[in-house]
């Protein structure tokens, strides 16, 4: 336990208090929840993370419980383009039992999809991910992370042999004298975070933030690279010819920890500062400077998030920051290092336990035919029926009701109507399915959408684990039950499961040889029960829970993985020693400048991007709700330079399009200097008109399949 | 069968082809003759292997061989047979081509004065990796350095033996400092950056000769004075080698003439980089041979048989240790007059080596000389560059980010801010939030925390909290008078 505060295990066990975490972002920050005469209400908590610092999200998160827009019976859609009616949740399960059934005896198991979510906790996405592989037995899962963590997760992998949002404790930040942010805005997206920048600058450290935009957290920079963006990959590599150059790379860490440098060092040898100034737009001097900074620091830390990675090259922009950090020795030197800030509440853990379509428990890959015999054998299945790999996000979305697609999706904690790219081909891809089941505990943009809408428990009426930005894995507490009528992922999981396995003899297990499941054994209600089966099927891969217990957990202020013994340590700091490749070293890979999926032209003359807003979150389903947060940010907007709506001949707060080969959205001008004349802006949490995503670019990183959210073409008009 | 590509030579245009070449698909076999009996190396760094900040290994560039590309160094190619499609080379091989690319590159050249022909060893060109290796030998042991030629290169060669701690002297025979890319007071300004850097310069002064001997060398200039070092290096400019494409009969100007698909006239034959010339004119940089490359790759292999040159400017950067210039278009001479009106924006802080001047027609950039400190050139190099509009503020180009950008700081006291205007983002608390909880009771920085949720985010504005809290201590008392209620009494603030 931690500051005396009382914990639940069970939901609803009267206690007048929980100490839980908040349930948006992934720096989780710690709080305490208790009921009040006025209702619910929050406390900040200290710990290490959050260091009792809430914002206005985290402090606002309670009013939704109780919000008059809540899910409280499960909804139903009599026939397409009929209205949503309110159904039992007999009638709705049995509804979505049948269509599965339709489906799949018509077009096969890969027929039914699923779509899970960055926010589940891990054990609903552990569960979610064996319900796919087992119950549907359908290749076809993935999950909204993949448009936020996988250009990260892919890079780490191949580097560093492991994926792990920030290989340290968050606090080693506050230590560095050189922090490097690149394409984040802790400022706005993760406000307490900026508790740790403070530390770090008031120890006389250096901030360094690489963004097109003049943000809050740029503004408290020493040094503001403002790159064209699209360009990030090729600032890294100048940073490290300059680094090169300038006799600054650790050559005695480079020799002994790492291979591949040779091809990396002549490939950044073609990238001279002067000719990366006339591609970025970032003068020479501040690249130096940046270089000098990083180079010749005593610690030494480099940050991307989404700014960076969502790219059709987000991989190779990556790779390029981190070729630079291994270049200077930073990885597993005390105090320095390379990380992500991972952007979902569980958007860490979310990705390790099998939702993710290449995926099994532990981060094991799911072609790996030592991984599916392990977990085939806790499962108590046979390993040569699950299912082989899917594919990733955007293209099981754009193939959702066509002639080889999927016909039927499941989606759990997530809102593609809103956050997926090319939104309005994906909403028309969603609106051919034969059959769209959501469970929400709001009628979101996508549930709106669904023949089956499912309420579901929120964050306060579930036990459960999160793994935060640190990979340290949490306890999430109830306070209370469910209202009446709503139901737990985990029971709804265990509903649709009984019913496909007893409903349907063709999809009975019973020709496997593994043994015969029950709902009961194969899809437990009880969280604990599930996290216990979670241990045993990581145990081994490389996030390894297999030590980390609940009861653990709450002994400590969280436990990170890898964690394999549960008498032995957890892993605050990675790679002091050794990188957990196959020869322990860590891997350079060279990387190339390449265009932007989509350039600029006649027509569409602009550079658009997209991002968050202080007091929104995601699709925004949840905070355009709170009333406060709806105060504090009512509307989308578009941000653009003076001089730009000069030559458009329009005025601050006057409604604009933005129109790309895509789409359009329609909000209204914030003029701004802090943004370059060549790229407009827009926050992505709103639906409708002012939908962001109905302009972005579905182009994806060939790798890891993230989509281009960061850069397209546009033009500009006046409504 | 398979195609058979042949480039002859191998420095950062050839290599560049090769690997464009090897990242397309289809089936082709590619042969890479380099005379010069080294891997490919990056020409840019040779000044910073000069200054000693790197070595050797660290100009190499990234290199393709193995399937379907054979790199062979160490072998001259003497002759081209058009007829037979074969090349000769030194070692006495004939190899066949289908289509045959000259990347030769360029020479330094060696100015006809008395005394240098024999180059003597003491006198050295500063263009490949070999001469930089002489230098580098002949600097060993020598306290002094002669450049002859203040351009771009002279400089650069200057800068980095200055850096080795060499008594450095410049010898230019205009009036000024690279004065094709320069006016003349950009280049005194460049002078003095030099003379703090160690480098001295001689200017408007031809060489009349070169005396050199075992012990060092000496310059006999034209006014009649002799300059002593322990070494001369010529950057007297370079000359396309087009000897092999005169020989086979090709057209050859300056340099070997292409099209804008960098064809010869013969359509087997193409020429990239230092050694070709389109449409009148030489490049001699890198990122034009580049996409020269780009474009013959792409024509080559089919990938895209439209695909035309298109040269960008040109801009001119010098980059050395304490020194920061880019020049660009048509500002160092007179304007056109002919083409309407022209804006000049200037700056001069000769003093602190800061130097800017910017040419502006039509709302475009038609050139800009930015020396010394100047955070806008990044920006103008991309205007420039992309032919876009200038900003409606033109001071922005000079100054840069600073104008226009509002500070984050709250304002200076907090009786000017307005009750709108939030102090707190995290938690959007305004300061009219905050006056009122004052007017309820609140009297700290905490009770104001508590009560209005402001710092309790990222905590930054803790300050600014203490900072209203402090201004309603002592504005209150007289701004609510007596019927304030009792329990409202101030306290110091924390």
């Amino acid at each position: 336990m931690t500051d005396g505060v009382r914990t639940a295990t069970q939901p609803g066990a009267g206690s007048p208090e929980v100490a839980t975490h908040c349930p948006y972002c992934a720096l989780q920050c710690a709080m305490t929840l208790r009921h009040s005469a006025a209702g619910i209400e929050v406390l900040p908590r200290q710990f290490p993370t959050n260091r009792g610092g809430l914002c206005q999200k985290g402090w606002t998160a309670a009013e939704l419980l109780d919000h008059p827009d809540r899910l409280t019976t499960p909804l139903l859609r009599d026939r397409p383009g009929g209205e949503l009616r309110p159904a039992s949740w007999d009638e709705a399960l049995d509804r979505i039992a049948a269509g599965i059934r339709t489906v799949q005896a018509g077009h096969g198991r890969d027929a039914v999809a699923v779509f899970g979510g960055g926010g589940l906790t891990n054990e609903k996405a552990y569960a979610l991910g064996k319900f796919a592989r087992v119950a549907l037995r359908t290749r076809h899962i993935d999950y909204n992370g993949r448009w936020c963590m996988s250009s990260a997760a892919a890079a780490g992998l191949r580097s560093f042999g492991v994926d792990r949002g920030l290989p340290f404790p968050l606090a080693d930040l506050g230590r560095a004298d050189t922090l490097l942010l690149v394409g984040a805005n802790p400022a706005e997206t993760m406000p307490p975070l900026m508790r740790h920048l403070a530390d770090q600058r008031r120890r006389g450290g250096r901030l360094i933030v690489v963004d097109p935009r003049l943000t809050a957290t740029a503004r408290q920079a020493d040094l503001h690279l403002q790159p064209l963006p699209g360009t990030d990959l090729a600032v890294a590599n100048a940073l490290l010819h300059i680094a090169l150059t300038e006799g600054w790379v650790d050559r005695e860490y480079v020799a002994a920890r790492t291979t591949g440098f040779d091809d990396v060092r002549r490939t950044v040898a073609g990238y001279w500062p002067a000719e990366v100034e006339r591609l970025s737009g970032v003068p020479v001097a501040d690249l130096e400077a940046t270089a000098r900074a990083l180079g010749t620091a005593g610690s030494a830390v480099i940050l991307t998030a989404r700014g960076a990675e969502q790219h059709a090259k987000g991989v190779d922009t990556v790779s390029a920051f981190v070729n630079l950090a291994l270049a200077l020795g930073l990885p597993g030197r005390p105090g320095s290092g390379y990380g992500c800030l991972t952007g979902q509440g569980n958007g860490q853990g979310g990705r390790e336990h099998g939702q993710k379509a290449d995926q099994l428990p532990g981060y094991r890959r799911i072609d790996d035919p030592a991984a599916r015999t392990h977990v085939a054998g806790v499962w108590g299945v046979d390993p040569d029926e699950l299912p082989g790999p899917g594919v990733p996000a955007y293209q099981l979305l754009e193939s959702l009701g066509t002639a080889d697609g999927p016909k039927a999706l499941l989606v759990f904690g997530s809102n593609p109507v809103v956050s997926a790219p090319r939104a309005a081909h994906v909403e028309s891809r969603l609106r051919d399915l034969d059959l769209l089941v959501v469970a929400d505990f709001l009628l979101s943009e996508t549930a709106a959408l669904a023949d089956v809408v499912l309420p579901v428990a929120q964050w306060a009426e579930e036990d459960g684990t999160m793994t935060n930005l640190e990979g340290r894995v949490l306890r999430r507490r109830a306070l209370r039950e469910p209202p009446p009528g709503v139901r737990t992922d985990l029971a709804v999981l265990a509903a649709l499961a009984h019913r496909l396995q007893a409903g349907a003899p063709s999809y009975r297990l019973s020709h496997s040889r593994g043994p015969l499941l029950t709902p009961a054994a194969g899809f437990p209600t009880d969280p604990r029960e599930v996290f216990e089966e979670l241990r045993r099927a990581s145990a081994g891969g490389p996030a390894d829970y297999a030590g980390v217990t609940w009861d653990r957990i709450d002994g400590a202020e969280g436990v990170f993985w890898p964690c394999p013994d549960v008498d032995g340590p957890d892993s605050p700091r990675l790679f002091a020693d050794s990188f957990p490749t196959p020869d322990g070293r860590a891997r350079f890979h060279p990387v190339t400048h390449r265009p932007a999926a989509e350039q600029v032209c006649a027509d569409y003359p602009l550079h658009f991007t997209t991002g968050r807003v202080l007091a929104q979150y995601q699709s925004g389903s949840q905070t355009r709700r709170v009333a406060a947060l709806r105060r504090a940010a009512p509307d989308a907007f578009v941000e653009l330079h003076p001089d730009l709506a000069d030559r458009l001949g329009v005025a601050d707060g006057e409604q604009v399009r933005v129109v790309s080969r895509r789409g359009e959205l329609c909000a209204a001008a914030r003029l701004s200097p802090g943004i370059r004349p060549d790229t407009v802006f827009a926050p992505f949490h709103w639906p409708g008109a002012a939908r962001a995503n109905s302009v972005t670019n579905d182009a994806v990183d060939p790798v890891s399949g993230m989509p281009e959210f960061k850069i397209c073409a546009v033009r500009v008009e006046k409504r | 069968m398979t195609e058979r590509i042949v480039i002859v030579g191998y420095g950062m245009a050839g290599c560049r082809l090769a690997a464009e070449l090897h990242a397309r698909p289809g089936d082709r076999k590619v042969t890479v003759l380099g005379a010069e009996p080294h891997r490919a190396y990056n020409r840019i760094m040779l000044s910073t292997l000069l200054a000693g900040k790197i070595t050797e290994p660290d100009v190499e560039l990234a290199e393709v061989a193995g399937h379907g590309v054979d790199v062979r160094t160490g072998v001259p190619v003497t002759g081209i047979d058009r007829t037979a499609r074969e090349l000769h080379t030194g070692t006495g091989e004939l190899i066949g081509y289908d289509h045959l690319v000259l990347a030769t590159g360029s020479r330094a050249v060696v100015p006809p004065l008395p005394g240098l022909d024999p180059l003597p060893e003491r006198v050295v060109p500063f263009r490949t990796l070999d001469d930089c290796r002489r230098i580098l030998a002949a600097a060993r042991g020598a306290r002094s350095a002669l450049v002859l030629g203040g351009g771009l290169l002279g400089l650069e060669a200057a800068r980095g033996l200055a850096a080795r701690g060499l008594d450095v002297t410049v010898v230019h025979p205009t009036g000024w400092l690279m004065e094709r890319q320069l006016d003349p007071a950009a280049g005194a300004v460049l002078a003095g950056t030099l003379a703090g850097l160690g480098v001295r310069t001689e200017l408007a002064v031809p060489a009349a000769g070169v005396v050199a001997d075992t012990d060092g060398v000496r310059l006999d200039l034209a006014d009649g004075r002799r300059l002593d070092a322990d070494l001369l290096v010529l950057s007297c400019g370079v000359r396309p080698d087009t000897a092999l494409a005169a020989a086979a009969g090709l057209t050859v100007e300056r340099g070997v003439l292409v099209d804008d698909r960098m064809r010869t006239g013969d359509r087997r034959i193409s020429a990239i980089g230092d050694c070709a010339q389109h449409d009148g004119t030489l490049t001699g940089l890198v990122a034009p041979a580049w996409a020269q490359a780009r474009v013959v790759a792409d024509v080559l292999t089919g990938g895209d048989p439209l695909a035309r040159y298109r040269p960008r400017p040109v801009v001119t950067r010098l980059k050395a240790a304490g020194i920061d210039l880019a020049a660009m278009g048509d500002a160092a001479g007179e304007p056109v007059p002919a083409d309407g009106p022209v804006e000049e924006l200037t700056f001069a802080d000769p003093a602190r080596g800061t130097y800017a001047r910017l040419r502006i027609r039509d709302q475009r950039l038609t050139g800009a000389i930015l020396l010394g400190d100047n955070p806008t050139v990044g920006t103008v190099v991309q205007l420039f560059d992309r032919g876009a509009r200038v900003p409606a503020d033109r001071r922005s180009l000079l100054l840069g980010r600073a104008v226009g950008t509002v500070p984050a700081s709250p304002a200076a006291s907090p009786a000017l801010m307005p009750d709108a205007a939030t102090v707190c983002q995290c938690n959007d608390v305004s300061k009219g939030a905050l006056v009122a909880c004052w007017r309820s009771g609140a009297r700290t920085v905490d009770e104001l925390s508590t009560a209005t949720r402001a710092g309790t985010g990222c905590g930054g504005c803790r300050d600014a909290l203490a900072g209203i809290a402090d201004w309603l201590a002592e504005a209150d008392p007289v701004a609510t008078g007596a019927d304030r209620p009792a329990a409202a009494e101030p306290v110091p603030a924390r």
